[in-house]
């Protein structure tokens, strides 16, 4: 086989993997007989120890309702999630905790944002602008948004090798452009947008940016005030926290005239029969009971990540990444989908005469989870003229030995099929 | 290969799903029906001539992966010829046999397709062509989803 690059020579020696990976208790397992090996890291990463104790923790001794208890159980479990916010604030680093909402998620954070831009900002004859490469959840609000408000929706044109065409996205940016929303890495690509030069064409048409962060927030540190994006989202639970858990990061002044999204308890400040006023930030736009055991999760896997050589890890990511792209190479009929210049730890690929579909029940049975599909971005399938792709993505724990088991049984999949 | 996906992917599939048979569109057809698998994408045309309650012909195109290419293949091989009610029985016993929830009784050949069960993820992969032929046996020309 072409695996022949030893683990020992490339491997990062400033990371301890295995006692990383020891952490991680879902990855300890056999799948038909083999040990897991997990590359579905875009799709979700999995939890470490001390997130899965935390919420535990949560659930045995603090549990009460937050921000609405005088009881020491209820100030206890506001605390602790009301610190999870200043633990966002910092990790990305934004100008204050309240500038920080929680939501379910990226797609939450991006529906909470259109919804407020269709009832307020947008109007016929404004602009929305995405790119070709969004996910669906990046799509869809905004062709809702428009429909509602009879804006307009333009997305700008990728390139054959997967890059954002930038000409193009320059060109569809003017002063009836309200709103430019794009993605920071694309899932099905593993692009990464030059974003801070996208957010600067934006800002200077006047319009405001909404980055969806889901696939970059995992493999870089981001500071959203250096980036001068107006929103940053993401989901916790592809940053080894929990499902359910999302932020919202925005400007203040866009915080304070954003319509309120869902309503209902917690987001008020007072409620008359005639009518009701809204509570300030974040609250206003947390309406019921949150996800207190999540949120103190989505802490705990910051946290852990903080403990982690983090630097040297997303070096070893970038390594993973070259190997197995060199090692696809060589495989006879292999395509790669997506060959930016930059690109997260992301390989979708085609094998010729083999459906994305039976490579993925193939590797399976050698233990490889990747997913295989239209990664929820039918548009990048439609762009690249292919039904779907096979797609491996690399966490912090994945390692050089796992690359190559993927690698020999893709290898063996085209030989079933040759 | 494992026994188990041996099981799933047995000769015959393999065989049909890289040279199906009854493949492309034909010259002429009463019926067209476009089927798409949104799950993953995959999208299939079941072309077919159906008169005085026969099904004389039958083809379909499109993309897709080994199963539901092999099934598109056999399906078309089983029903050309056949009366539009066995054509319809048989859907029904294909798809007690691939979801695995009656003994599905004889079904000759298409019995190889049985492995399906123990996939669930797959069951629509197998089962596309099939809703295609029924909803084209019902009348119904609007396009079919496995969702
Ligand atoms: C780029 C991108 N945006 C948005 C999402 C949606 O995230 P979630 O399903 O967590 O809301 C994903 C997740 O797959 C994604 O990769």
């Amino acid at each position: 086989m072409t695996a022949s690059v030893s683990a020992q020579t490339i491997s990062t020696p400033t990371v301890d993997i295995d006692a990383l990976r020891a952490q991680f208790p879902t990855l300890h397992q056999e799948v038909h007989g083999h040990p897991l090996v997990y590359l579905d890291n875009a799709a979700t990463t999995q939890k470490p120890r001390a997130v899965i104790d935390a919420i535990s923790h949560y659930y045995e001794h603090d549990n009460a309702n937050v921000h609405r208890g005088v009881h020491s159980l209820s100030e206890r479990a506001t605390q602790r999630m009301e610190n999870v916010r200043n633990t966002v604030q910092r990790f990305i680093n934004a100008p204050a905790p309240e500038q920080i909402i929680f939501t379910r998620g990226t797609t939450d954070s991006i529906n909470l944002i259109a919804h407020g831009f269709a009832r307020a900002f947008l109007k016929p004859g404004d602009e929305v602008l995405i790119t070709g490469m969004e996910h669906h959840a990046n799509i869809v609000p905004w062709q809702q948004a428009c429909e509602l408000s009879g804006a307009t929706l333009l997305h700008a044109a990728i390139l054959d090798n997967g890059e954002l065409d930038l000409d193009d996205f320059q060109r569809k940016l003017s002063s009836r452009t309200r709103i430019a929303a794009f993605t920071h890495v694309s899932n099905a690509l593993g692009t990464i947008n030059p974003i801070e030069k996208l957010i600067g064409w934006a800002r200077a048409v006047g319009a405001a940016v909404l980055i969806d962060g889901a696939q970059a927030i995992a493999h870089a540190p981001v500071d959203v005030q250096k980036l001068d994006c107006d929103f940053y989202v993401f989901s916790g639970h592809k940053l080894y926290g929990p499902t359910g858990t999302g932020v919202l990061y925005g400007k203040r002044e866009w915080l304070d005239k954003l319509p309120v999204y869902q309503t209902g308890g917690d987001m008020i400040r007072e409620v008359r029969l005639e009518g009701s006023t809204f509570a300030g930030i974040p609250h206003k736009f947390e309406a019921g009971t949150p996800h207190i055991a999540g949120i103190i999760g989505l802490g705990a896997a910051i946290d852990f990540l903080h403990a982690q050589p983090w630097a040297a890890l997303i070096e070893h990511e970038q390594q993973l990444l070259a190997h197995a792209t060199k090692l696809a190479r060589n495989i006879p009929g292999l395509q790669i989908i997506g060959e930016a210049a930059h690109k997260a730890c992301v390989l979708s690929f085609t094998l010729e005469n083999v459906h994305p579909h039976d490579i993925g029940t193939f590797l399976d049975f050698e233990g490889v989870a990747v997913r295989a599909g239209h990664h929820c971005a039918m548009p990048v399938m439609h762009r690249f003229d292919v039904p779907a792709t096979a797609r491996a993505s690399f966490a912090i724990y994945n390692t050089f030995d796992e690359v190559e088991k993927f690698i020999n049984a893709v290898e063996s999949v085209r030989k079933t099929f040759a | 290969m494992n026994p188990d996906l041996r099981g799933l992917y047995q000769e015959m599939i393999l065989d049909h799903g890289r040279r199906p048979r009854h493949f492309g569109a034909p010259a002429q057809f009463t019926h067209k029906l476009d089927a798409f698998n949104p799950l993953c994408g995959d999208r299939l045309t079941l072309y077919a001539t159906i008169e005085n309650g026969e099904v004389k012909n039958a083809q379909f195109d499109g993309k897709g992966c080994a199963i539901s290419v092999a099934s598109a293949s056999m399906m078309c091989e089983e029903v050309e010829g056949k009366s539009c009610d066995h054509a319809e029985q048989l859907f029904h016993r294909f798809h007690q046999l691939v979801t695995g929830k009656q003994e599905a009784g004889d079904i000759g050949r298409l019995e190889v397709l049985a492995g399906v069960k123990d996939f669930p993820a797959r069951v629509k992969c197998a089962t596309l062509a099939w809703h295609t032929l029924e909803h084209m046996l019902k009348g119904d020309r609007e396009a079919v989803s496995t969702e």
